[in-house]
């Protein structure tokens, strides 16, 4: 009895004995029970990441059409009470002078009526086809470069510098892509490439043949008839050469925070709004974008809880079950704690299995999955947004609620008399 | 070594109070073997879950070593239940999911023996029983004397001051309780001081000393002529 071991039952003691009996329990477990535990920890992780994920991602994919089709990295655009931007020859010379700069595109925008059968005759109370849109100047060449918008032509073809009499369509301004038939909303019907579109800007018509019909999911692009910047110049009344926006491309890695700081420090706030892309997304994207994810988090919650709801019956379970036994480690002189550690660790030791695998699946194969097959949403293509430091916090959100299911039940039952535990009564 | 002082239980239940032991006093001295006997309800079993530190007495004092156990806190009579008192239960009360070797090692751990150390420990308890060659067995793997044996040796492997036995032998067949019992002997002549429980008047003379118990109370405290 000479080496006998009298200490105090410390932390570290209480823990190696409960990680040898919760390594042991679920090695004895049974492999059916112990892979559904798994698989119920591995599902709630998935709705946690995937479903917030996917619900921010729709609204994300859009954001990335707009950052990459149409704001670009930094937007310079006219004041909001001005119809273009002044000094646009200087600006544009101290926009290539942007540290990372890439490129950039000069639009001129205005407003105009579009008209389809204008030369149909008008039954008695018949009103044209037409539509209000957004009428955009562009360089063809500049642009496609910028935005490569000549891909987003799903029917017909793209405008070449020559094209002063085609436009091209955005599908929102037209019936066929979107037969929305509402008061206050008006689209062209019967229209096809070749059709004559007579175009009114203030007092000014043209008639235009249609080139190309796009559709790019950024509404730049898809609510707007787009024509040679010569030509919306010509039919605005604009003789210079200022344009209303300027959207800028900067080089991967490159702040745009900096450049707009820069265009800033430059003398470019005098004549020009200037933003990030950030700041220059619709505000209706950022109040869904908001929505969704408490959305997202919503479910999310509702997921965690029935998750921890699991854990908290199958440890409850576990340790009603085992109660006689809990009551002879306690009468052998196993700390209470060390027992209850045991039943921590299982609730960990299923948590970390089923975070694990939910890991894998999400940055393996759902992520890429959704990369490659983008969600055709109707304003955006839906992607995965799962960040690493996001999904490691709902891993370890699960992780922390798991145990905690994992240690209530086990101290609900440890803390019943010992005897009575023993004795089964 | 362990002494119980006007030792009192009352089991009350609605108007209903049973008086389960009434004012017992009685001393173990260091390596004695002792036995208890006594009919069913005569408060035997009672007697051993209140000098093995699981039950708390109404009134009365057991004292090991000369400190008062009673009024421990819980945390202390566990502390003092592992490293001072062994236990074997009349249905073994070994754990189904830990092998043999794992049932031993478990309190062995709690002591703060490394694993290292614990299984070594383990093992020289398992083999002192016969069982170091079923040591990597599951209880559902072993016969109910090999299971008792283990129970013996979580018992032994932390060379406790007392063993307390609780009708050990009543599951099993009488050669195999012969063997359990022959554990026992062979454990109290190397020194180790016992309390054990049974029915049985031939295993109770076998003890150096028997108590016999009727309703709560010792009606007789005999040295065993065998033994000396």
């Amino acid at each position: 009895m000479a080496d006998r071991i009298r200490i105090e039952n410390s932390f570290s003691q209480n823990a190696k004995v409960g990680w040898y009996l919760a390594k042991r329990d679920i090695k004895q477990a049974n492999k059916w029970t112990t892979m559904l535990i798994v698989a119920v920890m591995t599902f709630t992780f998935l709705n946690l990441v995937v479903v917030s994920g996917i619900l921010v991602g729709l609204i994300q994919g859009s954001e990335d059409a707009q950052k990459k089709y149409g704001i670009g990295d930094v937007i310079v655009s006219s004041f909001i009470n001005r119809a273009y931007i002044e000094n646009t020859s200087e600006i544009t010379k101290i926009i290539k002078t942007i540290p990372g700069y890439k490129n950039h595109t000069v639009r001129f925008g205005g407003s105009a009526r579009v008209e389809s059968n204008y030369r149909s005759t008008l039954k008695p109370g018949e009103v044209r086809d037409g539509a209000g849109a957004t009428f955009l100047g562009i360089d063809p060449v500049q642009e496609d470069s910028f935005s490569g918008v000549s891909k987003f032509v799903i029917r017909g073809s793209y405008l070449t510098p020559q094209d002063q009499d085609s436009i091209l369509i955005g599908k929102n301004l037209l019936y066929e892509f979107t037969p929305i038939e509402a008061p206050g909303f008006q689209t062209l019907k019967n229209v096809s490439i070749g059709s004559r579109i007579l175009v009114t800007s203030g007092s000014v018509s043209k008639e235009y043949y249609l080139k190309g019909i796009l559709s790019s999911k950024v509404d730049e692009f898809d609510s707007s008839v787009v024509a040679l910047d010569s030509e919306v110049r010509k039919m605005t009344g604009r003789t210079d050469l200022n344009a209303s926006t300027i959207a800028i491309q900067l080089q991967p890695g490159s702040d745009p925070v900096a450049a707009k700081q820069f265009l800033l420090d430059s003398g470019v706030g005098t004549y020009a709004r200037v933003q990030t892309a950030e700041e220059a997304f619709p505000k209706f994207l950022q109040d869904m974008k908001s929505t969704f994810n408490i959305l997202g988090n919503a479910i999310s919650g509702i997921g965690l809880i029935v998750a921890s709801i699991t854990i908290f019956i199958v440890i409850f379970v576990n340790a009603i079950t085992r109660r006689r036994f809990i009551g002879i480690l306690k009468g052998i002189g196993i700390n209470r704690k060390a027992i209850l550690y045991s039943y921590m660790y299982q609730a960990f030791i299923y948590a970390v299995f089923g975070i694990t695998i939910g890991m894998a699946m999400t940055f393996l194969v759902i992520k890429p999955y959704f990369t490659a097959h983008p969600i055709n949403f109707p304003f955006s293509d839906g992607i995965l947004v799962a960040t690493v430091t996001g999904t490691l916090l709902r891993g370890a959100i699960l992780l922390v609620t798991t145990v905690i299911a994992g240690y209530i039940p086990a101290k609900i039952v440890i803390k019943q008399n010992t005897l009575s535990a023993i004795l089964g009564r | 070594m362990i002494s119980a002082k006007n030792l009192t239980k009352i089991f009350t239940s609605g108007d209903q109070t049973v008086v389960a032991l009434n004012d017992l006093s009685f001393s173990v001295p260091e390596g004695q073997f002792l036995t208890v006997t006594g009919k069913s309800g005569s408060g035997k079993s009672t007697l051993l879950y209140q000098l093995g530190l699981l039950d708390l007495p109404t009134s009365g004092e057991v004292l090991i070593d000369g400190v008062d156990m009673v009024p421990m806190s819980e945390n202390d009579r566990t502390m003092t239940r592992l490293n001072d008192l062994g236990y074997i239960f009349q249905d073994y009360a070994i754990l189904p999911s830990l092998t043999a070797l794992e049932n031993t090692v478990v309190p062995l751990l709690m002591q703060g023996y490394s694993k290292e150390e614990a299984e070594i420990k383990a093992k020289k308890a398992l083999e002192k029983v016969g069982l170091l060659d079923r040591m990597n067995n599951l209880p559902s793997q072993l016969s109910g004397g090999q299971q008792q044996r283990v129970a013996i040796a979580r018992a032994i492997g932390h060379d406790p001051k007392i063993i307390f036995a609780d009708e050990p032998t009543a599951n099993l067949d009488s050669e195999t309780s012969d063997q359990v019992i022959q554990t026992f002997i062979d454990l109290n002549r190397e020194g180790q001081t016992i309390v054990m429980v049974t029915h049985e008047p031939e295993y109770a003379k076998l003890a150096h000393r028997t108590i016999t118990m009727a309703d709560g109370k010792i009606v007789s405290d005999i040295m065993n002529g065998q033994r000396h």
